[in-house]
């Protein structure tokens, strides 16, 4: 169970405003947050993640605590265990494939990297670097890196925003099936309802920092 | 001059251990100072080199701010020792050192060092995974500036003197061969290392 309460000012293109979240994630659960360019959607990523610093709040991973700004803890990011996928990829150029994906390994397994290659129909590839890849074939192997850490939780930050809408479709089935298979509780950020509606096992609608709406995806969205 | 390779290796490796850090800051700190320290960086790059040497030579000589302290260190002069050349070379190259390394390291994508963060990597592996995209470029391209740029006291600065006074003395026949000499010289060393720059290019 993965549970948190956020708050830190935002500077929006609207002015200012108050960020203030409370949430609690179920085991495994598929969490995909919705709301308008400048709500905090990211910055909740980014905190979670330990990339930006909220102002006051609780974080509390598998009762593990990250952040409790009353007992003054803040893991440092690099010992959230998280695994965080970036809209633009942010594949190491320099190296190829397999490194990419042993990069962050917590303990170097390259027969666990060749079958996740395989699994992602990539492993012809391995060699290669990045810079020759599709969008689509990037993404992957972003999403791979970051599950190649065994996470205890997956952030996505709108990785299919990117792509072009076939390859968004087929992206999507992955990381529906990655995720159900690794059982790794999961939120992403999207702007695409259709991510809602095929991924969501909840969906948390931001507006101005607060939590408009919360349920299930048809609910959110057919209500709205 | 006796020393011009000595010279022009101290230089490059005192530039470096200054560079690199300083190159740090500058794409990375938010202070305020930031501006004055790279323009202060910038200054031996478009000041005349006149004003520059002549202010060196009121800081370095005996009783200047850092000569003095110097003599009552070691006992000798700055000014027309190495010690002080050295000085002024180093003053004299630090923009063309630290503008390319500045670059580079501003160059390094943001999310990349970040991802890096996420990944489980310490704030060094995480920047110098970063730094290690841009730096063999920025090498090289400081390199070109050094060898080719005519800053090395005593090497290309010596050929541009000797043709000075030729030119000086109508000697125009020596002027022709010096100049040309330098020139073949430059394109050569520049080709060579910029083909050797884009072959080390990573992206």
């Amino acid at each position: 169970m993965i549970r948190f309460s956020l708050k830190k000012k935002l500077y929006g293109a609207q002015g200012d405003f108050l960020l203030e979240l409370e949430f609690e994630i179920e085991e495994n659960e598929f969490i995909v947050v919705l709301g308008p360019s400048g709500s905090g959607k990211t910055t909740l990523l980014r905190m979670l993640a330990g990339l930006e610093k909220p102002e006051e709040g609780y974080i509390e991973v598998k009762g593990e605590v990250w952040y409790d700004s009353k007992r003054g803890i803040n893991l440092p990011l690099q010992k959230r265990d998280v695994g965080f996928v970036f809209q633009d990829y942010a594949l190491f150029p320099n190296m190829s494939l397999f490194e990419n994906i042993a990069f962050g390994m917590k303990k170097k397994d390259p027969q666990r990297v060749m079958e996740l290659l395989k699994l992602a129909g990539l492993k012809q590839l391995k060699d290669k670097k990045p810079s020759v890849l599709s969008g689509g074939q990037k993404q992957r192997v972003a999403l791979l890196r970051a599950l190649a850490r065994e996470p205890k939780l997956l952030l996505l930050d709108e990785p299919l925003s990117a792509l072009d809408p076939e390859t968004a479709i087929i992206l999507r089935e992955e990381i529906k099936k990655f995720q159900r298979s690794f059982n790794i509780p999961t939120i992403m950020v999207s702007h695409s309802r259709q991510d809602a509606l095929s991924l969501a096992g909840r969906v948390l609608l931001l507006s101005e920092g607060k939590i408009k709406s919360v349920g299930k995806p048809k609910d959110v969205l057919y209500s709205s | 001059m006796a020393y011009p390779l000595e010279l022009s290796f101290w230089t490059t490796i005192i530039l470096l251990f200054l560079g690199i850090p300083l190159a740090y800051f500058l794409a990375y700190s938010r202070s305020r100072y930031t501006s004055l320290v790279e323009a202060l960086v910038s200054l031996p790059s478009v000041l005349p080199p006149t004003v520059l040497g002549f202010y060196l030579l009121l800081a370095l000589n005996k009783e200047g701010f850092i000569g003095s302290l110097w003599y009552r260190l070691f006992g000798k002069q700055l000014v027309f020792h190495f010690e002080g050349i050295l000085i002024a070379s180093v003053i004299y190259s630090l923009p063309m050192m630290v503008h390319p390394l500045t670059a580079g390291f501003r160059s390094v994508p943001k999310n990349l060092i970040e991802a890096s963060y996420t990944l489980g990597k310490s704030k060094k592996v995480s920047v110098l995974t970063g730094v290690v995209l841009s730096f063999a470029h920025t090498l090289g391209e400081f390199g070109v500036v050094l060898m080719v740029g005519g800053n090395i006291e005593g090497e290309t600065r010596v050929v541009s003197i000797a043709i000075y006074s030729a030119v000086e003395a109508l000697d125009y026949t020596t002027a022709h061969v010096y100049s040309l000499v330098l020139l073949l010289f430059s394109v050569f060393s520049l080709t060579a290392l910029y083909v050797l720059n884009r072959r080390w290019s990573l992206l």
